[in-house]
């Protein structure tokens, strides 16, 4: 009736899970009376649950992301402190099935539950207003995607408390991952929740795919998109492209542990160098998937707060989309070790040195973006500076891990487990971190405390070299990954410098919800009341913040590069607004439960396919088609906004600018 | 800021003094310090590469902050020039220096991925010791063809000898790594794979497994005993009234076991790593279960009182 | 200042100058949802050509069973590459009565592709049948589970596309052909029935026919 589902799933005998789930049920508990009782559920379901509106979708994604940086952050903690302890003859209090689930729950969940959300959020939020537009190609299938992503959050994250999570490592690799080494749950779970999170991110790729393509301002040619937008195609291609590929080798998988097929196993033909293979096309692409749009972030920060226009316009596109082509060729360089022979890994490792010349050109293009300038020492720059200094040395490191003969004495060492924190800390983190600072007044109407957000920064930059480059030095002294026990004990300074770094870190990561809280508190000195808080280029900062559900009243028009700041130009030369245009009453898509009600059954299939509950999963995916036929079988689809709306939102807006124009007319 | 006795210092310094060795003695066993030729030509393409990479990061790390002080929006002696977006030159420099640095640097690479490939023998007068390797849940086992012995968790070669090893694993992956020997090779089930090194000095190195296989994985530690010919022979001799590898005991050692102590094997059953390779050899009967028994938890090295959960 | 001139420099809401490619501002749904749903398509022929390796790198991994030489029938195969290209014509004739606004040769049509494709189903699971019967099911060797594999994705989505026939059916059945989105979606349908039909051909040149030359 419940298939392998017993009491033995909850883990009453071990108090790390167990503390943790109770712990984590009652704040959920809390949160969801304390809503209740404020009476906010109905405005929830209505304006962000069932929200199609792509600012709402991106907010929501970032907030799945900072939660999951919580709970991934735990992991890493829990990780620093059992290596700290674990030394020679003490076995730390981590023993080593419930290390290996948090080494692999921590890899899961912050590439695909904190990083991806944190990306695509902010892509979410940004591209449309950027491309001067309403909202993306396909606004319900962005909030389909948001809430599978959810699901597979939610699934992994149960696994703490029913059952357990994969003991393989963020990958899996067979055999280990095979029935016949883990016949727990934990691979299921991992499988299935990122099945069903897949699924959401694939969406994703094509709608804005499509949206970059075939959805901007009249008048925004390809040469006339900002930065961030060709980065976010260049990602989203890349999502089309990999993770099919992530779905089809995770479908084998399942169909190896749950029908006894032979892709990877030990007998029966069964080739595990094959999934390597499979796993890694999928994977290089998915690290630029990260990586790209946080290129993107910081070439808007480093224009607008240099107060100059991005530097090499041309030669980022060209380097963004050469390394969005070059990412598939280069997947070999993962597994050097395999074998594969002297021709073979020369040349993929050449073709990933090759990557390094666009990414290369592009750190130079910032500093002459600076050069000339008048650089305003706002948050997001310190990042971008943090971030051109620290990512020299990860990328450094990757041409060193991209030479054959090196790779074969530093493989999965702790030197390659630095490298790949020092690009994703050094790029990823630092550049959704800027993201987030720099949109955060678009999306509330206020800005965040600037003097919270530097400390948050040095505490992300110190714990991070803190943390990080005693791991490069562990890693030369012939440290491999994943080890729950250290036997060498003159490993111990380094493992404790390490931890300190960590703390650090947290600490920044602590005071990032205490800025949150504390500048909704304080709110009102920090008022965005122009919309345009940084003296921006691109088109966001035409509206008001937050700008209106349909963005903007008449889709602007795009009269060269820099769209917006040209505009600004001519209103100061011109000492005038642009004029007057003739308002019509807007049609914006209508909100829809179809999203949370699809997600809702993805993850009821999911948990009975996980636990063999056949009958559950049947009526979960009965459950799913239902609602997709029920949604499709609605006749309204968009909602009007009236006309009288729209001029009197725009007219304040007018009001505001006009304002503002006159400031600057009198002070250059 | 208070005076502070030079007592506090003697002994800060102390300690800085002691702390030395300890920080560095963990260099002395790692790819750093490599005893053998493969070791020193990954570490000498290593050194080089790094070098010829900060000559560039360095300069561009240094270059960035102090644009970005000099440009500082306060500085007013800074040049403002908010239309310069495009220089030619500027471009054809910015687009050379990583190109030439990947030229040379993927020279480096072809060349090193050929001379240091896993599979080519090494170069020497002295015919090489075959060993053949097995990775089980969790030990090493190493079986020595020519000698008709095996060992497990400990490898005893003849120092200025080449070795060639075929490696496998029963269970699943892992990496057989000698960090300062050098290269180092998956192991994978029905798969052999070759690799070829050689210890020039003396002396007791250490041997991790580098993938992750399991619950047991920590405790796949080895040592490599690198010692005269002539006492690697000897040893050799004397290993033959150990017990015998048979079917049997290989079935008893492939259970799951970690942190196990060196084992000598007086013979081996002919044949054992070809039948291991081909899958015909005595499979895990029962592979691991979850949640693992006691006898998989790791044992705390070096006998000290058991903390088995 | 004359209304040009104003234009030119962006004072006003005239419209851009040309500028090449995508300058006209957003495209209109017809458009997009196509666009969209090719992608979409892409996105699936990338999960099948990672089907296709995978058959490809294990299709010598019989374990000592049988062999594709042993197994395929290129009869059958025959006729279910007939039912299943029919189909995919017939799907054509579907669009061409919906274009028209004919609501019973558009049904017409549907319906008969839908059967051919239940034919090509009904053959296929046929196929899978005897061969698990004879022992050469998916558990037997890796070429046999690439096989079912590669193949079954192909039958699983004639599945779904079949059910999406269907419920078209009785969409367009309820609504008409008054409503856009109606006839965009009949035109995904028919953009996958025919994406379907072009994996068919590599599914048999790649597994069938190279499988079974001698």
């Amino acid at each position: 009736m419940f298939g392998r589902l017993t009491w033995d799933a909850i883990p009453f005998n071990q108090p790390i899970p167990l503390i943790t789930s109770v712990v984590v049920i009652l704040i959920i508990a809390a949160i969801v009376i304390w809503v209740w009782r404020k009476g906010w559920w109905p405005y929830l379901w209505s304006e962000w649950i069932t929200s199609t509106d792509h600012k709402r979708i991106g907010v929501m994604y970032i907030v799945l992301a900072l939660v999951m940086l919580i709970r991934g952050f735990s992991d890493a903690l829990m990780m620093r402190a059992q290596q700290s302890f674990a030394i020679g003859a003490s076995q730390g209090y981590l023993p080593p099935e419930h290390y290996d689930q948090i080494f692999s729950a921590h890899g899961t969940i912050m590439i695909f539950f904190m990083a991806m959300p944190f990306v695509i959020g902010l892509m979410n939020f940004a591209v449309p207003l950027q491309l001067g537009v309403r909202d993306v190609a396909f606004p319900t299938m962005n909030n389909v995607s948001f809430w599978l992503t959810a699901s597979g959050a939610l699934l992994v994250n149960l696994s703490l408390f029913i059952g357990e999570f994969a003991r393989t490592g963020w990958l899996a690799y067979p055999p280990l991952s095979e029935k016949a080494f883990s016949p727990g749950v934990g691979v299921d779970y991992y499988l299935v929740a990122l099945q069903i999170a897949g699924v959401g991110t694939l969406l994703t790729g094509i709608n804005f795919v499509t949206t970059i393509l075939k959805i901007r301002a009249p008048g925004m040619s390809y040469m006339r998109m900002p930065v961030f937008c060709w980065t976010a195609l260049a990602s989203n291609l890349l999502i089309i492209a990999a993770f099919p590929v992530l779905t089809a080798t995770y479908a084998m998988l399942m169909l190896d542990r749950y029908l006894g097929f032979h892709f990877f196993t030990n007998d029966g033909g069964g080739n595990s160098m094959l999934y390597m293979n499979l796993i890694w096309v999928w994977g290089h692409p998915e690290v630029y998937i990260l990586a790209l749009p946080a290129f993107g972030i910081f070439s808007e920060v480093a224009s607008t707060f240099s107060g100059k226009p991005l530097f090499g316009y041309r030669s980022m596109v060209f380097a963004t989309m050469a390394i969005c082509i070059i990412s598939f060729c280069v997947w070999l360089h993962h597994f050097f070790t395999m074998g594969a022979g002297a021709d073979v890994n020369a040349i993929f490792g050449i073709a990933s040195m090759i990557i390094a010349v666009p990414t290369g050109v592009k750190i130079f293009n910032w500093l002459f973006t600076m050069y000339g300038g008048r650089v305003r020492f706002n948050v997001p720059i310190h990042y971008l500076i943090g971030f051109m200094v620290t990512f020299a040395i990860g990328g450094m490191t990757g041409v060193l891990l991209a030479i054959p003969p090196v790779d074969f004495v530093v493989h999965n060492s702790l030197f390659l487990v630095a490298h790949f924190h020092n690009v994703i800390i050094g790029l990823v983190v630092f550049g959704v971190m800027a993201g987030y600072t720099y949109w955060f007044p678009k999306a509330f109407g206020f800005t965040l405390d600037e003097r919270l957000g530097k400390i948050i920064f040095w505490c992300w930059f110190i714990g991070f070299y803190l943390a990080w480059m005693p791991e490069y030095a562990l890693g030369f002294m012939g440290a491999t990954r994943r080890l729950q026990h250290i036997s060498d004990p003159s490993w111990t300074p380094y493992l404790t410098v390490a931890m300190i770094g960590a703390l650090i870190i947290f600490l920044g990561i602590v005071l990032t919800i205490v800025q949150l809280i504390y500048s909704i508190a304080t709110r009102d000195r920090r008022r965005d009341v122009t919309g345009d808080p940084w003296d921006g280029r691109t088109l966001e900062w035409l509206t008001l913040s937050p700008p209106p559900h349909y963005n903007f009243a008449v889709l602007p028009d795009v009269h060269g590069e820099e769209a917006y700041w040209t505009r600004k130009l001519t209103a100061i030369r011109e000492e005038k607004l642009i004029e007057e245009p003739r308002y019509e009453p807007i049609e914006m898509p209508l909100n829809t439960p179809v999203g949370v009600i699809c997600a809702f059954f993805a993850s009821v299939t999911g948990f009975a396919v996980i636990w063999y509950i056949w009958w559950l999963a049947i009526l979960g995916l009965l459950g799913s088609f239902a609602a997709m036929v029920w949604y499709a079988w609605r006749d309204e689809h968009e909602h009007v906004i009236p006309v009288e709306v729209v001029r009197a939102n725009a007219q304040e807006r007018r009001r505001v600018r006009q304002e503002l124009l006159a400031e600057l007319i009198k002070a250059p | 800021m208070k005076k502070l006795g030079w007592q506090y210092w003697r002994v800060k310094q102390r300690i800085a003094i002691a702390a030395v060795p300890l920080l560095t003695s963990g260099c002395d066993r790692g790819i750093l310090n490599p005893v053998g030729p493969v070791g020193s030509a990954e570490k000498t393409i290593l050194i080089n590469s790094t070098a010829i990479m900060l000559a560039i990061i360095i300069p561009t790390m240094i270059a960035t902050i102090g644009v970005a002080w000099w440009f500082r929006a306060g500085n007013k002696k800074a040049q403002y020039r908010p239309d310069w977006e495009y220089s030619g030159a500027v471009e054809m420099v910015v687009w050379s220096i990583p190109a030439l640095t990947v030229l040379l640097l993927g020279g480096i690479a072809w060349i090193g991925s050929h001379d240091l490939d896993p599979a080519k023998p090494l170069k020497s007068a002295t015919p090489p010791l075959n060993v053949d390797v097995v990775s089980l849940d969790w030990k090493w086992l190493f079986i020595y063809p020519d000698q008709g012995i095996a060992t497990v968790n400990q490898l005893v070669v003849p120092a200025g000898t080449p070795v060639r090893f075929r490696l496998t694993s029963a269970t699943v992956w892992n990496v057989f790594f000698v960090p300062q020997l050098g290269t180092m090779i998956y192991t994978m089930p029905r798969m052999a794979t070759q690799l070829n090194l050689q210890a020039n000095r003396q002396g007791v190195y250490d041997g991790i497994s580098a993938h992750f296989s399991g619950d047991g994985f920590p405790g796949m530690q080895f040592k490599v005993h690198a010692v005269p010919p002539k006492q690697f022979a000897a040893w050799a001799a004397s290993a033959h009234s150990g017990p015998a590898l048979d079917a049997s005991t290989y079935d008893r050692l492939q259970k799951p076991s970690s942190y196990v102590k060196p084992l000598t094997y007086g013979s081996v059953a002919p044949g054992l790593f070809d039948s291991i390779v081909a899958n015909r050899a005595p499979l895990p009967i029962s592979p691991r279960t979850t949640p693992p028994a006691v006898h998989v938890s790791p044992k705390p090295p070096l006998g000290h009182a058991s903390n088995v959960r | 200042m004359t209304a040009t001139e104003a234009a030119a420099i962006g004072l006003t809401h005239a419209g851009s100058e040309d500028t090449g490619l995508g300058n006209r501002g957003p495209q209109s749904k017809n458009i997009v949802v196509p666009y969209g749903f090719w992608l979409f398509v892409l996105s699936d022929i990338v999960l099948f050509s990672a089907l296709f390796a995978t058959y490809a790198a294990l299709s010598r991994a019989t374990d000592g069973g049988p062999t594709s030489n042993q197994l395929f029938d290129r009869n059958l195969v025959a006729v279910e590459t007939m039912a299943l290209l029919l189909s995919s014509f017939v799907c054509g004739l579907a669009i061409i009565a919906a274009k028209r606004r004919n609501m019973l040769w558009t049904q017409v049509w549907l319906f008969v592709t839908g059967l051919l494709g239940l034919v090509f189903l009904g053959i296929e699971l046929f196929e899978f049948a005897h061969m698990i019967s004879i022992g050469a099911g998916p558990q037997r060797s890796a070429f046999l589970s690439s096989f079912f594999t590669l193949v079954g994705c192909h039958g699983a989505h004639v599945t779904a596309g079949l059910l999406w026939i269907g419920t078209m059916m009785a969409q367009i059945w309820a609504k008409g052909f008054d409503r856009a989105h109606v006839f965009r979606r009949l035109l995904c349908l028919s953009i996958f029935w025919h994406a379907l039909d072009i994996i068919w051909v590599a599914i048999f040149t790649i597994v069938y026919l190279i499988g079974t030359l001698p």
